[in-house]
């Protein structure tokens, strides 16, 4: 009935999750349990300044407690005018920012899409799965109404703010923004998101790595991959490796071992 | 009249401080949104679309009462899936002001005055005992401060700005109150 509304109801009857039960108790069975979806653990933050939107993310993407990907990209492309950062699972923030081509075939008939309308097909899209596709995302662009910045957050709930940060890190980076956020002609805008990923960086576990920057105004768009490197790796500062000849040689035996060719075979690669 | 408050909390952590909770589903009637932040404004949506579509229909603007069945409907033919209860609060030709409950199940109930969320446990009883029928706008005002600063001393979950919505025949009249200018109590 037109009374609907379109969420994926009683998840646990779909098949995907039946499946995946299933699978789970095969595997426990034998004592392992199902590999866990990797989680991005990032710092995501994205500010409105006088000319346009400034989005930054870290590059860091972790499994459990392991550094999966040292520089993975977390500003995703939607439209010219229109960025997504997305932080959670980071297969699901790939995913979500696919409908990339659902805008350009919209912009076809519709000319360049208002933020509005991204932001809506994102949202109606993870309401519809209830938090299952496990992404939050900041959305910011500029459009002819002007510069702005929309959160998304997983269960398919929106905001429009000035200022915004997503992920693990983001307890960090509101804490810079709240402080020293003041209007949006300021110039110190620039420093501030600077300071609030690098905030997210060292003070959480979960974000590292280099900083993406992405710059978006009315006259285009600056994509600047590996902006900024707050963590250093520090050089070593001993030798560790033993000099030649530390340890004492009290005896040297060589015996030959007598090796028979048995079988050749030369197999050539295909290095087309 | 209807209030809210404007804090949404993700576990331990809260979302914003600055969401909107009062949607304005019609130009006369109004909707305080609790619960599930992602449910309550898909429900918002789907309902202001269907409750303009029928103000085209009659050529009229909607009752109140109309509103608030179109969001009982959604709430509780989706009981399953959703999570989030309204008030919606409104005026209109044929009754006045009205107030209208619809709860966490879909439950329709018309109210002299209503409270709702996680914050309104703790303000029952200042409610009953404070309410009187037939209040003036600057009464009324005050109830309605007096219980938001109460819930929201109260509840860990509650709090940031109230938003006040103040409809009347002639039109709408927003009202923000930061928190540091609400009413002070014992103890704060």
């Amino acid at each position: 009935s037109n009374t609907e509304i379109h969420g994926c109801g009683n998840q646990e009857n779909t098949f995907p999750c039946r499946r995946n039960a299933v699978l789970e108790g095969k595997l426990s069975e034998l004592g392992y349990s199902s590999p866990k979806a990797r989680k991005t653990g990032t710092t995501i933050a994205g500010i409105v300044f006088k000319d346009g939107v400034i989005l930054r993310a870290d590059t860091r993407a972790t499994d459990d407690m392991v550094v999966a990907d040292k520089n993975c990209m977390k500003i995703h492309y939607i439209a010219p005018n229109i960025y997504c950062c997305g932080a959670g699972v980071a297969a699901d923030a790939e995913v979500t920012t696919q409908m990339s081509s659902n805008v350009e075939l919209h912009s076809l008939s519709r000319g360049c899409p208002p933020l509005v309308t991204v932001t809506r097909q994102l949202k109606r899209m993870l309401f519809r799965y209830q938090g299952h596709i496990g992404s939050s995302l900041i959305v910011g662009g500029v459009d002819v109404t002007g510069a702005h910045l929309y959160s998304v957050y997983l269960h398919g709930s929106y905001d429009k703010l000035p200022f915004l940060t997503m992920g693990s890190g983001a307890g960090a980076a509101i804490s810079i923004f709240e402080d020293r956020y003041r209007q949006p002609g300021s110039e110190m805008l620039k420093k501030l998101v600077r300071d609030a990923i690098a905030a997210g960086i060292f003070c959480d576990l979960g974000s590292g790595s280099n900083v993406d920057l992405c710059v978006i105004t009315q006259a285009g768009v600056q994509y600047l991959r590996g902006y900024d490197q707050p963590a250093q790796k520090g050089k070593k500062e001993g030798q560790y490796k033993y000099k030649p000849g530390t340890t004492a040689v009290l005896t040297k035996t060589v015996t030959p071992l007598p090796l028979d060719i048995v079988d050749e075979s030369i197999q050539l690669m295909d290095t087309q | 009249m209807v209030g809210v408050e404007d804090l949404v909390h993700f576990r331990y952590y809260v979302s914003s401080k600055t969401i909107n909770k009062l949607i304005q589903v019609h130009d006369r009637i109004f909707c305080c949104i609790a619960g599930s932040l992602a449910d309550a404004q898909a429900v918002t949506k789907a309902a202001k679309f269907q409750i303009s579509f029928h103000s085209i229909q009659m050529e009229s603007p909607p009752l109140v009462k109309a509103a608030a069945s179109v969001l009982k409907e959604l709430c509780y033919n989706n009981k399953e899936e959703l999570q989030a209860g309204f008030i919606t609060a409104g005026w209109d030709r044929k009754k006045g002001p009205q107030v209208y409950t619809v709860a966490l199940g879909g439950m329709l109930l018309s109210q002299p005055f209503t409270i709702g969320g996680s914050g309104s446990t703790y303000i029952y009883g200042y409610a009953d005992a404070k309410y009187k029928p037939d209040m003036s706008k600057e009464e009324c005002l005050q109830f309605a401060t007096n219980a938001l600063a109460l819930a929201m001393g109260r509840d860990n979950v509650s709090g940031g700005v109230a938003h006040l919505v103040v409809i009347t025949e002639e039109g709408v009249e927003h009202i923000v109150i930061p928190g540091d200018k609400l009413p002070k109590f014992h103890d704060e």
